[in-house]
């Protein structure tokens, strides 16, 4: 559904090499990969926020819908979180479920700025779910969250995927536990300019395990 | 600025300071005035007896309008045209090279010499007139509102791409709110300085408007007319501040949680 073809992205100095990659219906992807070597830019390049990237690198994205969790809520501050739900294209009645659906229940008429972190951040994914979408990207869902509202916020996600299985996620993370629970698909982007280094596909039980140890031995290695 | 505990706040001096200074000086005014017993410095019961004529005689209301009619024109057109040029040289390299220079010029331009200069080129009327506020104008909101495009959140326009506003959303609900503060620096400093100017052009070349009664005034001597049009204009214009612009700045920062925790 999502074919990617990027040439390279300049910050001056060459940040991304050539990526070559295609994303199917249902692929649960986490992109790992050491901070700094340009997950969000790849992100951003695939939601079309680079413009420095021409439209036919990432074939197919204008049929899809998109949700993006960016790493800041990104929420209106002056708008409520039903109102800004509603910006993004949904009715009053499906902002209240979209809340709901996220552990927001009549949270509705509250500001951005009147919740907690973790808070606002569910708020930003039931945002997501607004624009009903084909694809999901997160970038560091879990960051700066603590271990019990990361693991809350792990399982809706997982919940969310399974109950819609022909939406796609990519979700940058560099926490190979993460990848565990949500991830059925690897990329991992690494090299001066990055590139992707591994696209697997997780298929049977304990491949998963074999690739994050290839990864734990790689950052072993690095550090 | 409606947070007690803000700067702002502490600069602003406690409420009852106005009942005690302003009637004090009226007081010393008095005095002085009973003293010299001249008419060039008439007493405040004159001036409010002046104030009273002129009002009921239906003057003062005939030249207070037409004063403000300009005002309002003038404000709208500067407003406007100043955004749009501002919110352009924000935006782009290109629009600011091409504006700033004639900014600098037209910043340190006097107000005095675009008022004659129009009514030179285009003749004693009304449309001189504005023009020439106007032109005073439009170089110090594009200067303030330049400031608030400059720092327009780019993370915010990310998202608004990505949720795909249209452009009336992402002006209305991604820019407008964020250049509030700007716009209103501008409202206040625009009104102060396009007041003042107006009355100018006025007294050069209109022949309405609290200016024109000014003019009168001055050419007999009437210092009490003078003193009855400027508290007039003093009182309409704080009016507006409390009636308009106050309300106006508290309802659009109800949003801001001065309580708020996470950010």
């Amino acid at each position: 559904m999502l074919e990617l073809r990027i040439a390279g992205r300049d910050f001056g100095q060459p940040v991304l090499g050539e990526i070559f990659a295609t994303v199917e219906k249902g692929d649960r992807i986490c992109l790992l990969g050491p901070s700094g070597i340009g997950k969000t830019t790849l992100l951003n390049a695939i939601a079309g926020l680079d413009k420095t990237i021409p439209q036919e690198a990432v074939i197919g994205r204008d049929k899809l819908r998109v949700g993006y969790l960016f790493q800041e809520h990104r929420l209106l501050p002056w708008r409520t979180l039903s109102a800004n739900l509603q910006l993004a294209g949904a009715t009053p009645q499906e902002a209240e479920n979209h809340l709901a659906s996220v552990g927001l229940k009549g949270y509705g008429h509250y500001l951005p700025d009147q919740l907690s972190l973790g808070m606002a951040r569910r708020a930003a994914l039931a945002r997501c779910l607004a624009v009903k979408p084909d694809l999901l990207l997160l970038d560091e869902p879990f960051a700066s969250l603590d271990p019990v509202m990361a693991g809350e916020l792990k399982t809706l996600i997982a919940g969310i995927l399974d109950a819609n299985p022909s939406m796609a996620m990519i979700c940058v993370t560099h926490d190979g536990g993460d990848a565990e629970i949500l991830a059925n698909r690897l990329w991992y982007l690494d090299g001066k300019p990055a590139r992707l280094q591994w696209d697997d596909v997780v298929g049977e039980a304990g491949l998963i395990d074999g690739l994050l140890g290839r990864l734990r031995r790689l950052e072993l290695a690095d550090s | 600025m409606t947070n007690p505990g803000s700067l702002a706040a502490k600069g602003r001096p406690p409420f009852w300071c106005y009942w005690v200074v302003l009637p004090a000086f009226v007081l010393i005014w008095a005095l002085i005035a009973w003293l010299v017993q001249s008419p060039l410095l008439p007493t405040p019961l004159q001036v409010l007896d002046t104030l009273i004529r002129e009002s009921a005689s239906g003057e003062l209301w005939h030249h207070l309008g037409a004063t403000f009619g300009r005002v309002a024109v003038a404000f709208v057109l500067a407003m406007s045209l100043g955004t749009v040029i501002g919110v352009g040289m924000g935006r782009s390299a290109t629009t600011n090279a091409l504006f700033d220079p004639l900014l600098v010029l037209l910043l340190n331009l006097p107000a005095l010499v675009t008022i004659i200069l129009m009514y030179v080129w285009f003749g004693l009327v009304e449309v001189a007139a504005v023009m020439a506020v106007v032109i005073n104008k439009v170089p110090n909101v594009a200067v303030t509102v330049r400031e608030g495009a400059r720092s327009l959140d780019y993370r915010l326009e990310e998202m608004a791409t990505v949720y795909e506003f249209t452009r009336w959303q992402r002006f209305r609900e991604v820019w407008v709110p964020q250049l509030f503060p700007y716009l209103m620096a501008a409202t206040r400093g625009g009104l102060a300085l396009i007041w003042k100017i107006v009355l100018v052009v006025e007294l050069l070349g209109r022949s309405s408007g609290v200016g024109f009664q000014l003019h009168l005034a001055f050419q007999v001597f009437d210092v009490a007319t003078i003193l009855a049009y400027s508290l007039a204009f003093i009182a309409v214009v704080q009016l507006i501040e409390l009636t308009i612009l106050q309300p106006l700045e508290r309802r659009s920062s109800r949003w801001r949680q001065p309580e708020a925790a996470n950010a």
